[in-house]
């Protein structure tokens, strides 16, 4: 009960301070998330859905949240000297919510593209952001409420009608302060009419043996005939709690691709809802987590086939080590009038320790009769024989394990469809499997 | 063809009416409505049970008072009132029948509707009956048989009486009174079922078989199976249903628990066709049954097979817990849902003990405005190595109001477990239809054709005396005037 209730207290006690840190489109919107919490309480694990994560324990510590907007130290010349090999990004950092742009992106961003500060853009653009804040997120996840009722600032990108932005837009993300601390963020992505664009998302933490928690709520909505591309990898580390939310809205014929990898993590709920209400439309949802020492990981995917004539696939991986946890709750919802619809949903995982446990659920509700669905998911382990074909060969057990996960997760690499990004993922996997702590090879962002 | 015809042909043939709808006049001894302390104790003493038994029920009624009954299912289940039920209904026969003239000829022609071998010369067909008619045992055969080879097959009543020891050693242990909301509504109000104990060794050499059978208005039946296979022991167990038409709803809670000990082996079959209400929803059986099985032994195996064509509501998963190294569970089951009946049926594989297997077939098959869910769960316990399980759940879909749903949960908590799941929801491709057509088949023959050869994995699980009556009742569910 006072894992909800201290937030609500907080806000009840507290709202002008909130309010003020941030701007009147955002601040519309809190006293209805206040009313969607009221009565309720945050899932744990008895809430069907939630069975290895409780919602309610993570955000149950008394954290701190920066309402007063204080500026956290964070030399990020000095910490981050991130690159994507061979092409540079449109890179802004954000320091637990506050929007810090480059001069990369500044110099950089083309006409009718917009990267900047939600607050900022709530300002200039009141009626924009008024429109689509809040239009694709569903209040009734408690989350999501939580969060629309707390959050003062993040990231605002709009890609106006028809343009294509050939450098992907990097979003780097950073936890940082010297108190346990609650970060509530928001990100709004809108694709106008045959925009076409890639973001790449990296959640990083300075904040090493200090519990932090960030809840982060991404809202995208695809035009007609728009294609994006969103690869969201999570390197922080075991003092790291996340529970992210990206709820997509897609129209005709839009495509979308999104990849959630989690490399080092603390414990992470990640929750991916995708509405297809448009006909003629692509999701491509694919997620990685490879899991050591006490990592949790549970990614939830809900795809709803609302329009006829759309495709949907999903592609789960998980290796897990030592003492990890994994969980993969899939589902396929596709409701009477979407006919024709193709979608289906694999989930593979490996356990390369007797104390790794993997849950898996993945699930179909077909209300339509013209369809092709299907799921499969499978928990195995390494192939003893190719470990010993690739022993007799002189090859360390070891090092073949690790070949063997490298190729395990090729399959999810391969689904990211810039090359740039593609071949920095392939990298950072091959280091992270090698054992490697899995700070980026030029980043000075430690990660243990 | 053009879809419209092509939907009145599913129509025709998925909107077949209920064939076994009737009642029989039956003098019943009924007990007032409601539930409380004094109803559980007068369930027992009419029954004349002993006092560990009726405190079995007490706790379990206690129990049942602190629970609410479970929301999580994909099912919706109108509010159900406990109190307007009566929990005991029996045939008023003053004394066990010796023969089968003094069995009510009523009874007797009941039966024979519904096709039971309970007169002498249908008994050459090997089977023995424990027929079950609302709750207390009526007639039981092959009784002498059975007892030569040391094997119990008795109504639980009966069991109770004569062989206490045993059904005190087994009761609940499955399925404990605290499992959820309907096993401990059952286990305080339970009023028969059937025992069986198949002793060391022993190989049952028929198939053993009860019908149940929902007969007076407004009583809820609370069956409770028990099944003992000792070491080295086989039997095979079928249980079949057929309810007669009713205007209201029935409520139907039954426990069913299995124990196998080392090398025995258990198949429990099932076809069950209790009314599943008009083709408006009016009406029908709510089925909520708790099924589990023990595999206790080394080397056990029980095998679940189920068909399910009937009730409103089905809430079903028969499970198995393979306790002993190299246990193994299976699970084949066909549930075919119309009009507006809703299933949620699956199974639970639970591995404990290393090297145990397990098989689960699911095929569902909805049509009219029903809803058809699969559920089901493997758990692999960490201290379980080299555990195996196959999952195929597919679901088929006739027409384009209803729904077909899969919610499978793999745990897993060893490295060294291999599990696989699989499941694909589709149509009858207009492909096989054409082909049947185009030899001639007209298209109600070839959907009854299609949906057989589809059901075929499972119906073959079934033993062969079984697989006729299930392909009959598949046929009537499903091909309308065509069965």
């Amino acid at each position: 009960m006072r894992s909800l209730q201290q937030y609500l207290d907080l806000y009840d006690s507290r709202r002008e301070i909130i309010d003020s840190g941030s701007a009147a489109a955002i601040n519309a919107l809190r006293p209805e998330a206040r009313k969607a919490l009221e009565g309720k309480q945050l899932p744990d694990r008895g809430t069907e859905g939630f069975e290895k994560t409780s919602i309610k324990d993570m955000f149950s510590p008394d954290y701190g949240m920066n309402l007063t907007r204080l500026t956290m130290s964070c030399d990020i010349a000095a910490a981050f000297k991130c690159g994507v090999p061979n092409v540079s990004t449109l890179l802004a950092v954000v320091v637990n919510d506050r929007f810090v742009p480059t001069s990369t992106l500044l110099n950089n961003l083309p006409a009718g593209v917009t990267v900047m500060s939600l607050a900022q853009a709530a300002r200039q653009y009141p009626e924009e952001i008024s429109r689509h804040y809040g239009s694709v997120a569903d209040l009734k996840s408690a989350g999501t409420a939580l969060n629309t009722m707390l959050v003062q600032d993040g990231v605002y990108i709009h890609v106006g009608r028809g343009v294509r932005l050939e450098r992907p837009i990097q979003i780097v993300t950073l936890s940082s302060s010297p108190v346990p601390t609650l970060t509530a963020r928001r990100m709004l992505v809108v694709a106008e009419q045959g925009a076409d664009f890639s973001i790449l998302l990296c959640d990083h933490s300075m904040n090493s043996g200090i519990r932090s928690l960030t809840s982060q709520v991404i809202e995208v909505t695809a035009g007609e005939d728009s294609h994006i591309d969103i690869c969201d990898i999570e390197e922080t580390n075991a003092s790291q709690y996340r529970y992210s939310q990206i709820y997509v809205r897609q129209h005709d014929r839009s495509n979308v691709a999104i990849g959630g990898m989690t490399l080092h993590n603390g414990s992470t709920r990640n929750e991916y809802r995708v509405d297809i209400t448009g006909e003629g439309c692509e999701c491509h949802l694919d997620g990685m987590a490879i899991g050591s020492g006490t990592q949790h990981i549970d990614n939830s995917s809900d795809v709803r086939h609302a329009a006829c004539h759309s495709k949907s696939d999903q592609l789960f991986k998980y290796v897990l080590d030592d003492r990890a946890t994994g969980a993969f709750e899939g589902s396929i919802v596709v409701e009477p009038g979407a006919r024709f619809t193709e979608a289906c949903q694999t989930d593979r995982n490996i356990l390369a320790s007797r104390g790794a446990r993997m849950h898996t659920k993945p699930q179909l509700l077909i209300y339509n009769d013209d369809v092709k669905c299907s799921h499969g998911a499978t928990t195995g382990q390494l192939d003893d024989r190719a470990l010993f074909y690739m022993q007799s060969r002189g090859i360390p057990r070891e090092e073949a394990r690790t070949m063997l996960m490298q190729a395990f997760m090729t399959e999810i690499v391969d689904t990211v469809r810039v090359e740039a990004v593609r071949d920095r993922l392939r990298h950072l996997v091959e280091r992270r499997l090698a054992g490697y702590d899995a700070h980026c090879s030029d980043c000075g962002v430690t990660t243990h | 063809m053009e879809r419209e015809n092509d939907n009145d042909i599913l129509d025709d043939v998925t909107g077949g009416e209920y064939k076994y709808g009737f009642t029989s006049d039956i003098d019943t001894d009924k007990i007032a409505h409601g539930l409380s302390e004094e109803v559980v104790r007068l369930i027992s003493a009419k029954k004349g049970e002993p006092q560990w038994l009726l405190d079995f029920r007490l706790k379990a009624f206690r129990h049942w008072l602190t629970l609410n009954p479970p929301a999580w299912a994909h099912l919706n289940i109108p509010d159900i009132d406990f109190q307007a039920i009566s929990y005991y209904a029996a045939p008023r026969v003053k004394e066990s029948p010796k023969s089968l003239d003094e069995v009510d000829p009523e009874l007797l022609r009941t039966f024979d509707r519904l096709g039971i071998p309970l007169e002498e010369q249908k008994q050459l067909s090997g089977m023995a009956v424990d027929a079950v008619m609302d709750s207390v045992s009526v007639k039981t055969t092959h009784r002498e048989k059975l007892a030569e080879l040391g094997i119990v097959f008795c109504s639980f009543s009966e069991a109770v009486r004569e062989h206490p020891e045993l059904v005190q050693r087994y009761l609940g242990k499955v399925v404990s009174y605290k499992d959820n909301f309907y096993a401990a509504l059952n286990s305080a109000v339970f009023s028969d079922g059937s025992f069986v104990y198949i002793p060391k060794g022993v190989r049952c050499p028929m198939e053993l078989s009860t019908y149940f059978r929902i007969n007076a208005s407004g009583t809820g039946q609370f069956e409770r199976t028990l099944i003992v296979a000792d070491d080295d022991a086989y039997v095979s167990y079928l249980e079949g249903c057929t309810a007669p038409m009713r205007d209201e709803n029935q409520l139907h809670a039954a426990i069913v628990e299995i124990i196998v000990e080392d090398r025995a082996e258990v198949k429990y079959s099932t076809v069950q066709n209790w009314w599943a209400g008009d083709a408006e929803g009016r009406g029908g059986v709510y089925n909520f049954v708790t099924k589990r099985g023990l595999c206790r032994g080394v080397d056990s195996k029980l095998s679940w097979t189920q068909v399910e064509t009937g009730s409103a509501i089905t809430w079903k998963y028969p499970s198995c817990v393979l306790a002993g190294r190299g246990a193994r569970g299976e699970f084949y089951s066909v549930a075919v849902t119309r009009h507006h009946q809703q299933a949620d049926t699956g199974t639970k594989m639970i591995h404990l003990a290393p090297d145990t297997t397990s098989t689960i077939v699911s095929k569902g098959i909805s049509a009219g405005y029903s809803e058809n869910s699969y559920r089901g769960l493997v758990k692999v316990a960490p201290e379980a190595s080299g555990c195996r399980n196959y999952t195929q759940c597919d679901s088929l879909l006739l027409g384009s109001h209803c729904g077909a749903h899969t919610f499978p949960y793999v745990d897993i908590m060893n490295d060294t477990a291999v599990v696989e799941h699989e499941a694909t929801t589709s149509k009858i491709s207009e492909d096989q239809l054409f082909y049947c057509n185009q030899r001639g088949i007209p298209t109600e023959e070839a959907v009854g054709l299609i949906v057989n050869g589809y059901a075929k994995e499972v119906m073959n699980k079934l033993p062969m005396e079984f697989a006729v009556e299930a392909q009959r009742l598949l046929a009537i569910t499903l091909e309308g005037s065509v069965g």
